[in-house]
């Protein structure tokens, strides 16, 4: 019996290695963020959400704000667009069905991570919401288009309303204070939806109208569907809008979940989503201003020229290449939303950006499951994020929200997309 | 199905197609299932044998290693794209050797049963 005695105790060691420290959490947030080395146990660190209803609970936010429900029983909200006359649309759905599992742990790990999300079936439209009396009560709820295909990115540019669906980009004909759309959509391009592994596509329109931004998740973690599923993946598209004629923006960008025009210097600014399974304190995700023609790393290396011995064929040339993000926002921490701020939201986030954390799943102490505020001077982030919603996870262990997408309404609110118990909140200085 | 692992890893290794490190994957999860079913009827053999140990003990134990072995290749082999590697590829070839012996072992039982 020796033998086998010490070979299963060795692997109750090794298991009990791959999930025990390591987690407690680093100076990870910022311009130069501490980066360990790469680890990796049998078992990758894992702990799901652990999904309850609000129950008359709400997230907490800072002294001198207050939060509110604004929709409720939503079909899993992911991304908003506040339309000049105050209405809010509300871009519902989930993508990315077709992406096979290719190993037993695929079955395996996608069965434990539909745990940690929403059960309700996919929306495929967009609802608009109407404050009518402007109370703060959105008391008109109507669905403006359905049919569509996990929409997620949405911009408002010279009468255009352009929706990001999973597989296309289209574009509604908008009048100010309709509460339905006219008619379909009309078809500006094609993106790439083969697998679409990471199917969310971002969206953000050039201050004139002219070119819209749209952002391609990658097809895998980091390349274990192989190269020719990274095609066209894993980048920033800019689209012609009246042409539908697209090129490569940026690249080397894992999953860029959100884009935002910087007010003031017409900036491209994205929040992306880094690599999983080397370890709880790697890889950080970040916010970045977007350099045309740049690339950020993925799949060769990350945070500039840390080489990934994951990927073969490796590539020296391309980690040359790679430029360092601006702002660590901390490991698997899932940056989904981002939108710039404006003096009507306080003093004290008047300069800077609200970044949506949806949370993670690849860490024994969660990280995320917030919105924080990255602030900025001069243009550039300046100092370490501050809370700005949270208690979306509870001291219970229990999770009641998951933010997707953040934006800031001109007059003086924070939206926010929750995407576990099917929730817009809004958040409004007293 | 050890074996196809060893074969495909060596493909993978070779050609960096991660195909090959899907069809080990699967090889070895197909492996451990009739590794298990081995494994049960060592254990039922091992527990109704006239007279234990020998042999039979060596052939179960063998197995158990075999098959501990295995899962923690297949986890191995749960590791994204090259991460399994190198440490895949020498399991594989360790778990396949094991299970040669044991075919091996099991057949010459079988000669020394006839003979009784």
């Amino acid at each position: 019996m020796r033998p086998s005695a010490i070979l299963s105790a060795a692997i109750v060691w090794t298991l009990l290695g791959a999930c025990g420290g390591g987690d407690i959490d680093p100076a990870q947030a910022g311009p130069a963020p501490q980066l360990p080395d790469p680890q990796r146990g049998l078992l990758p660190g894992m702990t799901i959400a652990n999904p309850a209803p609000w129950d008359g609970r709400q997230p907490t936010v800072p002294q001198g704000y207050t939060i509110s429900a604004i929709a409720t029983d939503l079909k899993i909200p992911r991304q908003t667009l506040i339309l000049p006359n105050g209405d809010i649309l509300v871009a519902e759905g989930r993508g990315g069905d077709d992406a096979p599992s290719l190993k037993p742990k695929d079955v395996i790990a996608g069965y434990i991570k539909s745990k940690g999300t929403t059960s309700v079936e996919s929306g495929n439209r967009l609802t608009l919401l109407r404050d009518g009396d402007a109370d703060g009560r959105y008391e008109q709820r109507t669905v403006f288009a359905e049919n569509l295909n996990a929409p997620y990115g949405l911009a408002l540019v010279n009468g255009g309303l352009y929706v990001a669906n999973q597989d296309a980009l289209v574009r509604f004909d908008y009048r100010t204070g309709q509460t339905r759309a006219s008619g379909p959509p009309v078809e500006v391009t094609d993106l790439p939806s083969a697998i679409n592994h990471h199917w969310t596509k971002a969206l953000a329109a050039s201050p004139d109208g002219r070119y819209l931004y749209v952002g391609i998740g990658s097809n895998s973690n980091i390349t274990e569907r192989g190269m020719a599923a990274e095609v066209d993946r894993a980048m920033v598209w800019v689209v012609e809008a009246r042409t539908g004629m697209h090129k490569p923006y940026a690249t080397g960008l894992r999953n860029p979940t959100a884009l935002a025009i910087q007010p003031g210097t017409g900036q491209l600014w994205a929040v992306v989503n880094e690599r999983d399974e080397l370890g709880p304190n790697l890889v950080p995700d970040y916010l970045t201003a977007v350099r045309e023609g740049g690339f950020y790393g993925w799949p060769y290396s990350y945070w500039g020229q840390h080489v990934d011995q994951r990927v073969r064929p490796q590539d020296p040339q391309q980690v040359a290449a790679a430029i360092v993000p601006d702002y660590a926002l901390g490991a698997h921490v899932a940056a989904l939303g981002l939108a710039f701020s404006t003096p009507a939201m306080g003093a004290e986030f008047a300069d800077g950006a609200f970044v949506g954390e949806h949370g993670s799943w690849n860490r024994e102490q969660p990280a995320g499951y917030k919105v924080v505020f990255v602030p900025f001077r001069n243009g550039r982030p300046a100092g370490p994020p501050v809370d700005f919603v949270t208690g979306f996870l509870s001291d219970d262990g229990k999770t009641r929200g998951r933010p997707v997408g953040v934006t800031v309404d001109p007059r003086g609110a924070l939206i926010v997309s929750d995407d576990l118990s099917n929730t817009v909140w809004r958040v409004i200085p007293e | 199905m050890f074996l196809g692992a060893v074969l495909s890893d060596f493909a993978y290794a070779q050609s960096y197609q991660i195909q090959w490190t899907n069809f080990a994957s699967w090889l070895i999860a197909g492996g451990l299932v009739f590794a298990g079913l081995a494994l049960l009827c060592a254990a039922i053999d091992l527990v109704r044998a006239e007279r234990r140990g020998g042999r039979v003990l060596l052939y179960t134990l063998l197995l158990l290693a075999t098959w501990v072995l295995g899962l923690v290749n297949a986890l191995i082999h749960g590791k994204d794209a090259w991460a399994s590697m190198p440490a895949g590829l020498v399991l594989s070839i360790i778990v396949a050797f094991l299970v040669i012996a044991l075919t091996w072992l099991g057949f010459a039982g079988i000669r020394v049963g006839g003979a009784r």
